[in-house]
């Protein structure tokens, strides 16, 4: 698709992708990338004009990438990994559940 | 302070192995000119005197033992150093900037961190930086800005302007930094320092806390371009833990045979010549072009006509990948959660509450970006121009050796400057992003001073896996000139 010609993003928007995003935030917060986020697209508008090949996308820089040999190695141990949880409990991490009571939050 | 501070850690290196001092007095001294700078400076988040001492104390009893028996000594044995907090130290805290990573200890060592501490080097402590590495000037970090040595009122440049302003206050010979979008080399160049940005993938990523995976590189902050070669010496290299690490053969840098310059071919960036930038970074660069010709180099001018989008294309990737990259801290598995009654508000608001504004900026700019119905016009539209922009990179390198060009637009800028306007603070990238977009190694170095005297730094940048010439050429410049010597006053007062 093509840019809309004035891109922006208003508070309503903000709050939509901050969903996606799982960012909670205030009221404040929503205003202020509404303002920043719409000055950020409106200077990006320049990639519009720039003439590009639809030819496929090569790998980024550095297509040096492969994956190691599928062999066990030695790991960190469960009680090292949970150290640093906030909660766990019954040597696994412990959270609160993911639906609320009654019904589904999600 | 105490005179040995003054030396290179190439210096220090040769001081240790003649007995001139021990590390234990090398690392007392570091830490005595932390303690007699920091509340001016403030270049660290955690500080690791014990373990310092400790990894000193037995440098020296290897130096005891070398000097009865020979042997073979690590490169880096018993000379200290500082690491951005982006790099995971075993025991030692981890932030990278933010509250959401706060008293999160790291289980292992990053492989650079590794490298180093086999090297025999000594970890003084971890040094501030932009949350997550996203800044430019160090003033996004959760835990305070870190000042510029060269005047208090400046920032230090970001995102390492925490190891830029520890080495340039002489807290550390030398230290380890990430550059991304060029935050060696930016900062580097605010505070006076050489900064070598490696080739993408020459230096293992494995520990270091991912923001822009296809971006992202280990670099080094030093006094001179030989301090630079030796800890990127250690570093360099295949590491099986990092999928993307170069499988190259790792090549020693060997700077004791100057560079042909008779046969080098300096290229130019027309563009950059016509971009508004401070009179006396366009006066350092025209006449760095003079030395080099005086030395016998080739100089002609390059066109690069995508490298005026680079801020864009670089401010669409990168915050889509931080996107993708930053979606583990969710109050799960590290650092502290704020409480919630599901599962879905409390990574809302751990992650709401606890990221900070820049952070949170960057994660909703490239989620947008990512977003349906605006894929293909944003993200895939970036990508396809740094596409562009690799292919004109490779076209420069068939014309040229290398290409100079300034590092950022000014010199540094007062704190708060670009307060509450983050496209602006965007902009002063436009000259480094594109060694990170197309994944060229580049060096900054200092090549002069500004009125208020502020550092000037330009950059060289080389083809891929050029390192060792950039550093030789580099070292070249520093034997003829003495930019890289001179030390803020702040360090020198009694």
């Amino acid at each position: 698709m093509r840019y809309n010609q004035a891109m922006s993003l208003t508070p309503e928007q903000v709050e939509h992708i901050a969903r996606l995003a799982r960012l909670e935030l205030t009221a404040e917060e929503r205003e202020r990338f509404s303002r920043q986020l719409t000055a950020i697209l409106n200077y990006f508008q320049q990639l519009q004009e720039v003439e590009v090949a639809e030819s496929a996308l090569t790998p980024p820089a550095g297509g040096d990438a492969r994956l190691r040999a599928d062999e066990v190695g030695e790991s960190l141990g469960r009680d090292a990994l949970l150290a640093n949880a906030a909660d766990h409990a019954g040597g696994q991490f412990k959270t609160p559940p993911v639906f609320q009571q009654g019904g589904s939050n999600e | 302070m105490n005179e040995v501070l003054l030396l290179t850690a190439a210096q220090m290196q040769a001081g240790l192995r003649r007995g001139e001092y021990s590390s234990q007095e090398l690392t007392r001294a570091c830490l005595e000119q932390i303690e007699r700078l920091e509340d001016r400076l403030h270049a660290f988040i955690t500080l690791a005197p014990e373990m310092a001492l400790e990894q000193a104390r037995r440098a020296d009893e290897l130096l005891t033992a070398w000097r009865r028996q020979g042997g073979e000594l690590p490169p880096l044995l018993g000379i200290p150093l500082a690491v951005k907090d982006v790099l995971a130290v075993r025991g030692l805290p981890c932030t990278a900037g933010s509250r959401i990573l706060e008293g999160f200890v790291p289980p292992y060592n990053a492989t650079a961190v590794e490298r180093v501490l086999q090297a025999g080097a000594v970890v003084l402590g971890k040094t501030n930086t932009d949350e997550f590495a996203m800044g430019s000037s160090t003033e996004n970090s959760a835990f305070g800005v870190t000042h510029n040595p060269w005047n208090l009122e400046r920032v230090p440049g970001g995102s390492s302007g925490g190891s830029a302003a520890a080495v340039a206050g002489r807290m550390a010979p030398f230290a380890l930094g990430t550059d991304t979008g060029g935050s060696v080399r930016q900062p580097a160049a605010f505070c006076g320092l050489t900064g070598l940005k490696p080739t993408y993938g020459r230096i293992s990523r494995y520990g270091l806390f991912a923001y822009a995976s296809s971006l992202d590189t280990v670099g080094v902050l030093a006094h001179t371009a030989e301090d630079a070669a030796l800890l990127y010496g250690v570093m360099q290299g295949e590491d099986v833990r990092d999928a993307t690490s170069l499988r190259a053969p790792v090549e020693a840098v060997d700077l004791s045979a100057p560079p042909d310059f008779e046969r080098l071919r300096l290229g130019v960036v027309k563009e950059y010549r016509q971009h508004d930038i401070q009179p006396e970074i366009a006066a350092a660069l025209e006449k760095v072009v003079r030395q080099f010709q005086e030395m016998g180099a080739t100089v002609q001018e390059v066109s690069l006509p995508s490298t005026r989008h680079a801020v864009p294309v670089y401010y669409l990737i990168a915050p889509a990948e931080a996107s993708a990259n930053l979606a583990r801290y969710d109050g799960i598995r590290y650092g502290p959660r704020q409480p919630a009654d599901t599962l879905p508000d409390l990574y809302r608001r751990t992650r709401g509450r606890l990221f900070g504004r820049e952070v949170k900026r960057r994660i909703m700019l490239g989620t947008f970006a990512l977003s349906a119905g605006y894929q293909e016009a944003y993200y895939g539209k970036a990508q396809r121009v740094r596409q562009m922009m690799q292919q004109d990179f490779a076209r420069a390198f068939e014309q040229v050796d290398v290409l100079l060009a300034p590092v950022a637009p000014t010199t540094a800028f007062p704190i708060g400057a670009h307060r509450g306007d983050p496209l602006s603070m965007y902009l002063e990238d436009i000259f480094t992003l594109p060694a990170n977009l197309t994944g060229v190694p580049a060096i900054s170095f200092p090549a002069g001073f500004d009125q208020s005297g502020l550092p000037v730094g330009l950059q060289l940048l080389g083809g891929p896996r050029q390192e060792a010439l950039l550093l030789q050429l580099v070292h070249a410049f520093q034997q003829v000139t003495a930019w890289h010597n001179r030390t803020p006053p702040l360090v020198l007062e009694e």
